[in-house]
């Protein structure tokens, strides 16, 4: 460890803990084994605050803090859970199954779906908002993969996971608010892309049926993320 | 004065429809209409989404037999791939699509039809519904449950679960039978055989007693239509379509099910969204064909499984060409089980059955595809474009009971002119035309690929157009 950085004391949900001023409060949270919900937040990904299901409140401050990105700092109370954050949660859940179109009985990734399983375990019964039902493109021109916008949250994954990881810095993501979709290279069809190396990265840790090898019947996509720990903690020893 | 009596519920039909009945000056029965009152669009939504979907998308058409359809599509997309599938899931497909026959069947025999035919057509409609069978018949309410639990059972262990398993895949299915099911099945063989031959035996003996609605049931000269294997004999998974005419006489044999388009033409009538398909060469109307039991019964020339054969026999002795009346639909639909059943015993009994080779890949390599397999209800087709991505791009499906829309339209106006007097109406009247609508089981959620609950209602019309009688189910 540095020795320049400092330990900070704090407490999240009643309970003492210390971290190093750079942890995020969602890490030392994950290190504690408390239960903080999250879609966009990877392991071993730059964290970029998207999804916003991680927020926490901070005693003190009626403001909501994405503990994804949000520094430790000495002394703050910590709250993960609360009636008004359930609300919040809940609502951005409702949000993201009624901006798109997410059948989950006929998703390559049913049964294996991060949103799926956070509605399940955040006990999400109905979409109280009503659903957008947009026409939204499959791009199906790569020879291994294929993008189904339908099914994207806007996560990012995909777009850092390409940049950090493998380097190629296929993925981006075009256009502003519910406009919004990622795109390879310059909004070129993916199977046309010059910078996609055929890593399959962005498929697996896409927390959806949006990315998803080609072929894959119903349910069939089971993700595996196993090599992003892994993958960081070669780069980070190289350096 | 026009009159109005609304009987609420009436039930034991899949789906929801119309029937009216049109009344001349004398109150005699004029005309009658099948209507089917409701739109989905599945051919429609399904553009646009990459072809390996399919199977899971078009199951979701029917609760009933999403397994007809999972199979059906995913031959559809085994064309689009151009693959020819493993020997075993070849096979296993097969004892799938035999499981959901004999569930479908035993579900129209002993839940909806079993009514009628043991408490009578005129018994007190608050009583003539399966729980009032149990009463009185337990034995026979009992055997129906268990013989549709083997069909449910067998598409449960092998599918994963009994409605719209995901196991069918493009290219084959997607995991391997262990020893442990094929053993599992092949123990329910016995009973359920002996359930079948117990009913079967019942069920002859009763015939007497339905000699009119036997004559008056949709009884009339059509064509019939179904797949046959190469050697003649009863076919549902593969084959080639055979058409045979009243006299028993095969008008057609060998065609080609990816070229049915040459064959079926498909009209469209103001009064219901189930579209009339017809046999082409005979132009519309004078082209309806049957599908479904009876039809099968009446293009074979053999059931090729020893019980089955025996019952097919004794079956086509009925009538000295092919069996014309629709109530007969029930009679064989009990001899399919029996087919069923001990098709997929022999089936289990190939050592090749457990192989673990199930699945062949591929991209898309051809830019159509047609898949047609026998559904419970009759012949299923299903027929997709696609673009070079392997996207949808357009889809057509005839579904089984859609088949039968020219016959089922002909049956009630037989059957209504026959049974129902406007100027005196009692309910076993409107009833006996309902049951020849349940003589065919049909699927009409399926066949229009509708949604929601819409009620089953008879209207009877006089000649100046006022409703005279209404008969329905829901609100």
């Amino acid at each position: 460890m540095n020795p320049s950085i400092r330990v900070k004391t704090f407490k999240i949900d009643d309970r003492d803990v210390s971290a190093r001023e750079d942890e995020t409060i969602l890490a030392v949270a994950r290190q504690n084994g408390i239960f903080i919900p999250s879609l966009c937040y990877m392991d071993g990904l730059t964290p970029i605050g998207a999804c916003r299901l991680c927020m926490v409140e901070i005693k003190g401050s009626t403001k909501l803090f994405a503990s994804c990105v949000t520094r430790v700092e000495e002394g703050i109370e910590v709250i993960t859970n609360s009636k008004r954050l359930q609300k919040y949660r809940l609502r951005i859940l409702e949000f993201l199954f009624s901006e798109r179109n997410h059948i989950c009985s006929v998703c390559v990734s049913n049964g294996h779906c991060e949103l799926q399983s956070m509605a399940d375990q955040l006990g999400l019964t109905h979409v109280r908002v009503p659903y957008r039902y947009p026409i939204q493109p499959v791009d199906a021109t790569h020879e291994r993969f294929v993008v189904d916008h339908n099914r994207c949250i806007l996560c990012a994954r995909c777009v850092r996971v390409c940049d950090e990881i493998e380097g190629a810095h296929t993925w981006d993501i075009m256009g502003r608010g519910v406009e919004a979709r990622v795109i390879t290279d310059l909004n070129k069809p993916w199977g046309e892309s010059e910078s996609c190396t055929n890593c399959s990265k962005c498929v697996h840790v896409c927390p959806t049926g949006a990315l998803s090898e080609k072929g894959k019947s119903t349910a069939e996509m089971k993700k595996k993320q196993q090599f992003l720990p892994y993958l960081t903690w070669i780069r980070e020893g190289r350096t | 004065m026009a009159q109005k009596i609304v009987i609420d519920p009436v039930t034991r039909i899949e789906g929801h429809s119309k029937i009216t009945i049109h009344l001349d000056d004398e109150g005699n029965v004029h005309d009658a209409k099948f209507h089917v009152t409701q739109f989905r669009g599945f051919e429609k939504l399904c553009e646009g989404r990459p072809f390996y979907e399919m199977p899971s998308l078009m199951a979701r058409i029917c609760g009933i037999c999403p397994v007809s359809h999972l199979v059906t599509s995913a031959k559809a997309c085994d064309d689009i791939m151009a693959v020819r599938i493993p020997e075993t899931a070849f096979n296993l497909r097969r004892i799938l699509i035999l499981a959901q026959i004999v569930q479908s069947h035993a579900l129209s025999f002993f839940y909806l039809s079993s009514p009628d035919l043991l408490l009578g057509m005129d018994a007190d409609p608050a009583k003539r519904h399966i729980f009032e069978v149990m009463q009185c018949h337990p034995t026979l309410a009992r055997d129906g449950i268990r013989l549709r639990q083997f069909g449910q059972q067998i598409i449960e262990w092998l599918g994963g679960k009994r409605i719209h398993p995901a196991w069918v895949v493009p290219g084959g299915v997607n995991e391997p039978l262990s020893e442990e099911l094929r053993d599992r099945i092949l123990a329910m063989i016995p009973e359920s055989l002996s359930i079948i031959q117990r009913t079967l035996g019942w069920f002859k003996k009763t015939l007497g007693r339905f000699q009119e609605e036997i004559r008056t049931f949709a009884n009339f000269p059509t064509l019939f239509m179904g797949l046959v294997k190469s050697d003649g004999a009863l076919e549902t998974y593969h084959g080639s379509l055979r058409i045979v005419d009243s006299t028993g006489n095969v008008v057609a044999e060998h065609l080609n099910p990816s070229k049915y388009m040459d064959f079926i033409g498909e009209s469209v009538e103001p009064w219901s969204y189930l579209k009339s398909p017809y046999y082409k060469p005979m132009g519309y109307p004078q082209g309806i064909y049957r599908v479904g039991p009876l039809a099968r019964l009446n293009i074979i020339d053999k059931c090729n499984t020893p019980l089955a054969d025996q019952e097919w026999a004794e079956f086509r002795l009925l009538e000295r060409g092919s069996v014309l009346s629709s109530f007969h639909y029930h009679y064989a639909r009990l001899i399919e089980i029996l087919l069923g059943i001990e098709r997929i015993e022999r089936i289990l009994n190939s050592p090749e059955i457990l192989s673990k080779h199930v699945r062949a890949f591929a991209g898309p390599n051809n830019m159509e595809g047609i898949g047609v397999s026998e559904a419970p209800r009759g012949t299923l087709i299903h027929h997709y474009k696609v673009n070079e991505q392997g996207l949808i791009t357009w889809a057509n499906l005839i579904i089984a009971t859609g088949n039968n829309n020219l016959a089922m339209n002909r049956g009630i106006l037989q059957a209504a002119k026959h049974f129902v007097d406007g100027k005196n109406l009692k309910e076993g009247m409107l009833n006996r035309v309902e049951a020849v609508i349940r003589c065919y089981d049909p699927c009409l959620s399926c066949s229009t690929h509708a949604l929601g609950q819409m009620p089953l209602q008879i209207q009877l019309v006089d000649s100046m157009g006022d409703i005279v009688d209404e008969l329905k189910r829901g609100k």
